[in-house]
């Protein structure tokens, strides 16, 4: 799959957005005045920037509120849905933690879980889809959930438990990793069950349909940065678990916490432009590529 | 929310106007469709007999080639060095005086240093009586590089050839076997015919080096050795006669296998024996008398010896019975087990045999005997260019054609049928033309039959009269002139310098060249005296090809939808085996650029030079335009192009001209078909009902029924003139080769060239794929979506051997030239063959594509591997790289060897690019 | 919108006949020129006279090479467009509705009024059906030729989509999988017609014929030569088969 900069800057910002909003709902960080300004600030600008960056990927932008229509079947619909309750529940906590009027924290607590409820979504997206087997796997809500609470810990302080997730999200990456690569086998997708001809003997592409490029070469058939996928994945690996790991550990905490998130932001992006790159669709299959 | 309501009730367009499609030779009817004058939409014509509505990949891009941005807009001069691309813009009137004055002196003084030659012109028998007008005898279209011999090799053995000329009985036929088909000639019609027979699971079988298309659906595939068809059609005709698996009733009564062959020795030996009348006889059993050939009743004995003279029955039967023709014999040739052309023989025999059936429709025949069923014999063949484009390929056509006669499967009910106005004998075609005089006409026809050395266009000194040496002792039976030589020998100067070459749609600066970089030399090249060697180029085409910027004129041409054209039963005609039929093109738009139909261009410059049959005595024009020719021209009185509505709009095919003619024409959806009545659709040659209609609809003059010619009597005829009998007597370099390539029975002989060809080792073939036509298709911006690039697909054997991987190239080298290239694999392909899709390279600059496009920088052309020529043998001859009889051009007698280069982003010899005639085309039109 | 009909009257869809299919593309274009100027936007082409041109088709014909264990190998011309499948996962996965499934006759549809083109139902066929189109920004699909099948404008025999209607080979055929004496469905029983990629689940309609079997040893007994020629010689043999002609 084409690893669209909009898609990789719109997961990994909301999930991180969505993963400290519900630190923040939770009142697991203690903020209050300028600092819950900022903070909640933090929070809702990361979350509302992925959603926004998600947009550049449209073809019609404009008729985007359409895309609210369809939550009883649409998992894309649904995570619209999920991410504009969730901001708008979290606000009274916003202002409270702001404005230190001390509300009741129901709607906080309740805004903190749909933030879940809105990466899950988010990743429901990609983990229906049938026909991109390394996808369509528990392990990818999992990751996103994870990912996502992780980036809220990160951004929430230094300390232990921070530190654990990352090095968890870590494990996650590589046993989501190990699952992925045997999913395009275990489903059993081949280019004979996609032709049907399998029955006759071993089929093999003898000629392309086309020889000018096209949308499914360009969209789903994404083959040319695989080669650095095992660099990526050494990366990704460091910047999502050791370093984060280690600087909220031995940093001193103003530091630590920039630097951590940092990290984890990078990582994650090399994790999410590897999710996309990576994930075979078995369209490919067609056109004897994966 | 329920669901969006569809529109489903639009209308198309506002108008409909039906005329003929020109994206290839198939000439399919189009529905063009309009919207405010604009074309919107093509769709095949379903009342249409070509094509009954279907449509190819082209046919339905048509509107893509109307807007293509790489139309010639203007006239235009060259004003800078040849092949520079400098040119300026000039009206028509400069560009036709400025032409008249160049070639009215030619024809004043030596007509024949105008050489006239077009390439997919489908109006060739207008452009020959053009030039037959003018008195040049140089003139011909493109069959010499693409089709003689399988036209000629027909017409000389049946009456009628392959191609487009016939089909199976596609309604009974239920063995169908194709030599090397090509997917590019009468598509649509084999297709449609292929479709039939899979709808009732008929058996196909492909013999191809190549599996793809039509070999792809094939049921069984033979991946035959190129050059080596005749030998595997001569085995399976051996394993027939052993096995007495032969129509001896058919052989008897339909062919001159009864007639006797002279075995005196003398002028006359080999000759079929004729009597004090000079007519052919038989022996009658019955009497064990002669008796003559067409008498009623007469039985012919096909063993029948008299007086020591034996039948050709015998001879052909003595010829194949031979060891040498055994499948144990041929096997490693072919590349195909003894145990599959034996198989293959007996599935011949047996459906052609033990199938038989019959057709409850009462006859008589051309001798008066009454036949009351028609016996059928449901096997039939279908052969194109893959047989046809080798130095053995005229008598491996004709092979082909004797395998079917002794099956006794041509023009009976399941064979092969041909269509009117063939079946149609040798004796029934002109002579060839040539006597050039200064201002006068030619006259008669340039192309035609040679009966003998006497027909040949050989001068009292023995030099050619024709520039590309057509009907000489190199190659006499070339009835379609040999074009490829053209731009060679008048380079050369051999046999003598022209001073004017005007070419209409043939790129012979690219595709429709072996060694095009050699041609585009010739083409430049200039003298001692510093003048081009070929002093003026004169170029018509409606695209801005390679080889405008060769030109020192241009006269742009339209688009197909933007002229008139005549489908022609005098010419090419679309005709079925139930019905002749011609067409028309009329303009279902107009130019919107300062450009004319190339016919009309061609009348006003008739009438400029002031020749005969298009100018009046007062000098005005006689036509028009091209359209008024088409109605009003009269080739004999009451015969003109079209054979439909004439008269008073009821006559069929003799008439006085109709002025409502076209407008009639347009109005039957731009075709017209007179229909084979009933009883004579099968057994033509022979059939009496079918001669008589043929005769009414202008076919001839006169019944013409004939024998089908087993033994080649004008062959014969120059093998005893290469033996030494005779007064016209060829030079000694060419004795062997003529009595050899000229045997009056088909034979088989490896391809030239494969003593140079030692150390090349792998056969090198191009097919045309579907969906695009030659150079074509390559400006249109959806068919170079499909083709925009090409690979040589190479074997398995190969593959792995070199260590190929994918995104290599390959150097590719003949005798005479090398290219480097993009390769494939391909499993489904001949262990000793590679192949490449013809014609998708083109030169940089050229058709409006941008520099980089993928045709330009990766496509490629083997012709840079080919020569016209074979290599020097150091005898002092030029050799042509053609085949002997005909002279067609032995494109597929390529051997090359390979070797890996790995990947690269280019392929070579990459040219400079071309200067652009035209803009670079950006959008889509 | 997205929610699939629980089922449909008519199952309309195609049948290709990979026995018959040459490979010609002549329904690639066949559509691209009809759906160019039919339903919906356009079909547009991008740098469509430059070095890297690409453009928007709803059909394409792939080429394969199919090696049997024991034979030659064989080239298999595979054109590939919406199935129209009755679990269609691209209907369901579209957030806006532009997606559906016509209760009536089960063709897939685009609404493209309400396409804000995400391009996620692309992604969740399998097949390849769907084309985002560059210039328009909105998802193209087949269509069946809606807007030729029930078009009243239109000569009755010519309400069939453009691709089956330019078949050369007729290896295209298109009807109502819903009842089974319809063509498509005795065709599809009689040479048994599958369907792609049926671990997907998403149920197609369309079928695809097999290539029947190919390279069979031959039937026809191999022929006995008439006589031993070497004994008998030329004339012997003459003699046998002119015998025959009694």
């Amino acid at each position: 799959m084409n690893p669209a900069p909009s898609v990789i800057v719109f997961t990994v910002l909301s999930g991180m957005g969505f993963g400290y909003l519900a630190m923040l709902g939770f009142g697991l960080v203690p903020v209050a005045g300028w600092a819950a300004f900022f903070g909640w600030g933090l929070g809702y600008g990361l979350a509302v920037a992925g959603l926004v960056a998600s947009t550049f990927h449209l073809g019609n932008p404009q008729r985007a509120l359409l895309a609210f229509t369809q939550w009883r079947t649409s998992w894309l619909s649904r995570e619209g849905w999920a991410a504009v309750l969730t901001l708008v529940l979290l606000a009274p906590q916003a202002l409270s933690d702001w404005l230190v009027l001390d509300w009741w924290r129901g709607f906080g607590c309740l805004g903190a879980v749909m933030c879940f409820v809105t990466v899950g979504c988010t990743s429901m997206i990609y983990a229906q889809i049938k026909a991109v087997p390394r996808w369509n796997h528990w392990i990818v809500p999992v990751q996103f959930l994870w990912a996502a609470l992780t980036g809220g810990l990160v951004l929430a302080g230094a300390g232990l438990v921070p530190a654990a997730a990352s090095a968890l999200l870590a494990a996650l990456l590589v046993l989501g990793w190990r699952i992925g690569d045997g999913r395009f086998a275990a489903v059993g997708a081949t280019l004979g069950s996609a032709t049907g001809l399998g029955a006759i003997g071993s089929v093999a592409v003898f000629e392309q349909p086309h020889t000018g490029g096209n949308y499914l070469l360009r969209e789903m058939i994404y083959v040319v940065g695989r080669k650095h996928a095992e660099r990526l994945r050494k990366i990704g690996l460091l910047a999502v678990g050791f370093v984060p790991a280690a600087a909220l550990l031995f940093l001193p905490p103003l530091l630590a916490v920039p630097v951590a998130a940092l990290s984890h932001l990078a990582g994650m992006a090399a994790a999410r432009w590897l999710f996309f790159a990576e994930a075979e669709h078995v369209v490919g299959l067609y056109y004897g590529q994966r | 929310m329920g669901q969006p309501r569809v529109e489903t009730q639009r209308p198309v367009s506002d108008e409909v106007r039906k005329t003929t499609c020109y994206m290839c030779a198939c000439r399919c009817g189009i529905n063009v469709h309009l919207n405010s004058g604009k074309v919107t939409y093509i769709e095949g014509n379903r009342d249409h007999p070509v094509n009954k509505g279907v449509l190819c990949a082209k046919g339905a891009s048509g509107i893509m080639q109307v807007t293509a941005p790489s139309r010639l807009r203007a006239p235009l001069r060259r004003v800078g060095p040849r092949g520079s691309g400098a040119f300026e813009e000039i009206s028509w009137d400069e560009a036709l005086s400025l032409a008249v004055d160049w070639l009215k002196p030619l024809r004043e003084e030596a007509p024949e240093k105008l050489a006239f030659f077009t390439g997919r012109d489908q109006s060739q028998s207008f452009t020959g009586w053009w030039a037959q007008q003018f008195g040049t005898p140089n003139y011909a279209a493109h069959g010499g590089f693409c089709s003689v011999n399988m036209a000629a090799a027909g017409i000389y053995t049946i009456g009628g050839a392959f191609w487009e000329f016939g089909q199976p009985d596609w309604a009974h036929t239920k063995l169908f076997v194709m030599f090397g088909v090509a997917e590019d000639h009468d598509s649509n019609p084999i297709k449609i015919g292929l479709g039939k027979l899979k709808a009732r699971g008929a058996r196909v079988i492909g013999i191809n080096p190549i599996r793809t298309g039509y070999n792809a659906v094939a049921d069984d595939w033979l991946g035959i050795t190129p050059g080596t068809d005749g030998l595997l059609i001569l085995s399976l005709i051996h394993c027939l006669l052993a096995a007495g698996k032969i129509d001896l009733d058919y052989l008897a009564r339909w062919t001159n296998a009864p007639l006797l062959v002279n075995e005196a020795e003398g002028p006359e030996k080999g000759l079929i024996l004729k009597n004090a009348e000079s007519q052919p006889f038989v022996i009658d059993k019955r009497t064990g008398m002669p008796a003559p050939w067409d008498g009623a009743g007469v039985q012919p004995d096909l063993g029948a010896v008299w007086q020591g003279h034996r039948t050709v029955f015998q001879h052909m039967a003595e010829r194949y019975l031979d060891e040498q023709y055994a499948p144990e014999a041929v096997e490693a040739r072919v590349g195909i087990p003894a145990a599959r052309i034996r198989a293959l023989a007996a599935e011949l025999a047996r459906v052609a045999f033990d199938e038989a059936f019959e057709l409850p429709v009462e006859w008589t025949d051309f001798r008066g005997d009454r036949h009351k069923t028609m016996l059928g014999r449901p096997v039939s063949f279908h052969a194109m260019r893959g047989i046809s484009a080798h130095s053995n390929g005229f008598q491996t056509a004709r092979a082909l054609h004797l395998l079917q006669i002794v099956l006794g499967t041509v023009e009976v009910p399941g064979g092969y049928r041909l269509k009117p106005p063939y079946p149609k004998p040798v004796e029934a075609h002109p002579t060839p033309h040539f006597v050039a005089a200064a201002g006068k006409p030619l006259s008669g026809p340039h192309l035609g039959y040679v009966r003998g050395p006497e027909n040949l266009a050989l001068k009292e000194d023995g030099t050619p009269w024709r520039i590309d040496k057509a009907f000489t002792w190199e190659n006499p039976f070339s009835a379609h002139g040999l074009m490829h030589m053209v731009i060679p020998n008048a380079h050369a100067g051999d046999p003598y310098k022209v001073d004017t070459l005007f070419l209409y749609m043939a790129n012979m600066s690219w595709n429709s060249s072996m060694n095009s970089a050699r041609v585009m030399e010739m083409l430049t090249d200039k003298g001692e005296d510093g003048e081009y060697v070929i002093p003026r180029i004169i170029y018509s085409d409606a695209y801005a090809s390679e080889m405008v910027a060769y030109a020192d004129l241009i006269l742009p041409d339209t688009t197909y939808l933007e002229r008139h054209d005549c489908i022609s039963l005098l010419d090419r005609p679309i005709s079925e085996p139930d019905a002749a039929g011609d067409a028309i093109r009329w303009p279902v738009v107009e130019a919107d650029r300062d450009v004319r139909g190339f016919q009309s261009v061609l009348l006003d410059l008739g009438v400029r030079l002031g020749l005969p049959g298009m100018t009046n005595p007062d000098g005005t024009a006689k036509f028009r335009d091209y359209a008024d020719y088409i109605v009003n021209h009269q080739r004999r009185p009451g015969v003109g192009p079209l054979i439909g509505f004439r008269g008073d709009g009821t006559a069929e095919g003799r008439g006085d001209p109709n002025p409502d003619q076209l407008q009639r024409y347009i109005e039957n959806g731009g075709f017209y078909q007179a229909h084979v009545p009933e009883g004579a659709e099968y057994y033509k040659p022979w059939n009496a009902a079918y001669q008589d209609w043929a005769v009414a609809t202008s076919f001839y003059e006169s019944p013409q029924p004939y024998l089908f010619s087993i033994w080649s009597e004008p062959m014969r005829k120059f093998q005893l003139a290469a033996e030494g009998q005779g007064f016209i007597q060829p030079p000694d370099h060419l004795r062997a080769q003529l009595k050899l390539a000229m045997d009056p029975l088909p034979l088989w002989y490896p391809p030239f060239g494969e003593d140079a060809a030692a150390g090349y080792p792998v056969h090198a073939l191009t097919q045309r794929p579907m969906a695009m036509y030659h150079s074509w298709g390559s400006q249109n911006a959806w068919l170079r979506q499909i083709h925009g690039k090409n690979y040589l697909y190479l074997p398995t054997k190969i593959w792995e051997a070199e260590g190929f991987a994918e995104g290599d190239y390959a150097r590719v080298t003949s005798p005479t030239g090398e290219i480097v290239v993009p390769v494939a694999h391909m499993a489904a392909l001949n262990a000793d063959t590679v192949w490449t899709w013809n014609a998708i390279g083109k030169r940089k600059g050229a058709w409006a594509l941008d520099e980089g496009a993928p045709e330009a920088t990766e496509g490629f052309l083997l012709n840079h591997l080919i020569s016209e020529l074979l290599p020097e043998k150091g005898d002092g001859h030029r050799w042509s790289n053609s085949d002997p009889v005909t002279g067609q051009a032995a494109w597929f007698d390529l051997r090359v060897k390979i070797a890996r280069v790995g990947p690269r982003d280019h392929s070579e010899p990459s040219f400079p690019v071309l200067p652009r005639v035209v803009p670079k085309g950006r959008a889509r039109g | 919108m997205t929610a699939l009909p629980r089922s449909t009257e008519k199952k309309l869809g195609l049948v290709v006949d990979l026995d018959t299919c040459v490979g010609c593309h002549a329904c690639v274009t066949a559509c691209k020129g009809w759906n160019d100027q039919g339903y919906g936007a356009p079909l547009s082409d991008q740098n469509p006279y430059g070095a890297d041109p690409s453009g928007t088709f709803l059909n394409r014909v792939h080429s394969y090479s199919v090696q049997p264990e024991e034979g030659f190998a064989q080239t298999i011309n595979f054109p590939r467009s919406c199935l129209h499948c009755e679990d269609a996962p691209c209907v369901t996965v579209c957030p806006t509705g532009a997606s559906y499934k016509r209760a009536e006759d089960g063709i897939v549809l685009v609404n493209e009024d309400a396409c804000i083109g995400c391009g996620l139902c692309s992604w969740a066929c399998p097949y390849g059906a769907r084309e985002m189109d560059a210039d328009a920004g909105v998802m193209k699909k087949c269509t069946l030729c809606v807007d030729r099948i029930y078009n009243e404008t239109l000569p009755e025999e010519d309400r069939e989509p453009a691709c089956v209607r330019t078949c050369p080979t007729g290896a295209r055929h298109f009807g109502d999988f819903a009842d089974p004496d319809s063509k498509v469905s005795r065709l599809s029983a009689a040479r048994g017609g599958y369907a792609l990629m049926p671990e997907m689940g998403t149920k197609p309609v369309n079928r695809y014929l097999p290539p029947r079997k190919k390279d069979r040893p031959q039937e026809a007994s191999l022929l006995a030569p008439l006589l031993d020629i070497k004994a008998s010689g030329f004339a012997g043999w003459l003699d046998r088969v002119l015998g025959k002609m009694g």
